[in-house]
């Protein structure tokens, strides 16, 4: 674990530099072209203001009200079974329909129980190792016209199944409870 | 989807609210968290343009290529219903490449292509092949290397160590991606065409 903790402190690291000296050795104007990447971050960002209000909003309505204590105790027995924190199961479930709706829920469950608490950790994990797989299916699948889309939504959603378990697995061994 | 998912919110939040008392409440929560939003955005800003900007100087330097030339056996090994050569191959590479590095506005059109050139391949033009499937379960299970946009609202929200979870992500998507892989060769020989 002491070896895998280290990864998580030296991977940025060394993505930099091994991503930069590889830019100067291909005489790649690397400032400017940073320049240019960073450009696209805000371009990014400033396209998810509007779904962002949207759905913040909604959560924020949905939270202050009482309505996620409700979800959250009545999906508690089943999840406590699983062992996966009844804060992030929102997130689990959302997750795979929107990516914007899930960047608002995470955003309010950090604030809520602190980025590095254990739900906190299992919420950034989950967000992370997960995909928005009804939107990419169905942009994908459009494209080229496809209907019958066979077996693909139920293997997807079962990689997205262990995608969540891993996370609770995967940060229990790292961080503790 | 989306649609009724934000309305069920919304309908649901201001009532239980009102049920619960709380009708002064849930206003605030509603007008706060419009705030809250562009807040995060602009916290997310400045960690999110330091990782685009970093991702593209290892585009321009030839990461993607490399990578590519690395990634190509496995490819072939995954999508044995493709021709050698095909160019198909290439552009399932690309976009894996892409999405590993984090680049969104690239990695799509890869995509689109691969799903194109696949369609090419395709017998019955409305449904979809093996390696469609294949390609788009792992599409949704990809690994990232630097996953930017959780660093970020990490960062936003006052983490001590927002990377800490770098390592954690890597290990739940791979185990995602093999669940993946796994679950797409038993379902293939199960749903036949």
């Amino acid at each position: 674990m002491e070896i895998m903790n280290m990864l998580s402190s030296y991977a940025v690291p060394v993505i930099f530099l091994c991503i930069l000296s590889m830019g100067m050795y291909k005489d790649v104007k690397v400032y400017d072209v940073f320049i240019e990447g960073a450009k696209e971050g805000i371009a990014t960002i400033v396209r998810i203001i509007p779904s962002l209000v949207g759905l913040m909003v909604a959560v924020g309505v949905f939270r202050a009200s009482g309505a996620l204590d409700l979800l959250i105790h009545a999906v508690n027995p089943v999840v406590r079974y699983l062992g996966i924190p009844s804060q992030t199961i929102p997130l689990a479930l959302l997750r795979p329909v929107s990516g914007s709706a899930s960047l608002a829920l995470v955003s309010d469950i950090l604030k809520a129980n602190g980025p590095d608490s254990f739900v906190g950790r299992v919420a950034s994990t989950m967000m992370g190792s997960t995909e928005t797989i009804f939107y990419t299916l169905a942009v994908y699948f459009g494209s080229v016209g496809i209907k019958n889309i066979r077996y693909t939504l139920a293997a997807a959603l079962f990689a997205d199944l262990i995608s969540v378990m891993a996370s609770v697995w995967v940060c229990t061994l790292f961080f503790g409870k | 989807m989306l649609n009724y998912v934000w309305a069920v919110m919304l309908i649901m939040g201001f009532l239980v609210g009102i049920m619960n008392g709380r009708a002064h409440v849930v206003t605030q929560a509603a007008i706060s968290s419009a705030k809250d939003a562009i807040e995060l955005c602009i916290g997310l800003l400045g960690v999110m343009c330091l990782w685009t900007g970093l991702m593209n100087v290892a585009e321009k330097g030839g990461l993607v290529r490399s990578i590519s030339r690395l990634i190509r056996p496995a490819v072939k090994f995954l999508f044995p219903g493709i021709p050698d050569r095909h160019p198909a191959v290439g552009a399932i590479v690309m976009n894996f490449t892409a999405n590993f590095l984090g680049l969104g506005n690239a990695a799509t059109p890869l995509g689109l292509k691969a799903m194109n050139e696949m369609q090419k391949l395709n017998s019955r033009k409305e449904t979809a092949t093996d390696p469609m499937c294949m390609f788009l379960v792992l599409n949704t299970s990809a690994i990232q290397l630097v996953p930017a946009t959780i660093i970020a609202v990490r960062a936003a929200a006052g983490s001590a160590n927002p990377s800490e979870i770098i390592v954690p992500i890597w290990l739940a998507t791979i185990c995602a991606s093999i669940a993946g892989i796994i679950c797409a060769k038993l379902l293939s020989k199960l749903y036949g065409r």
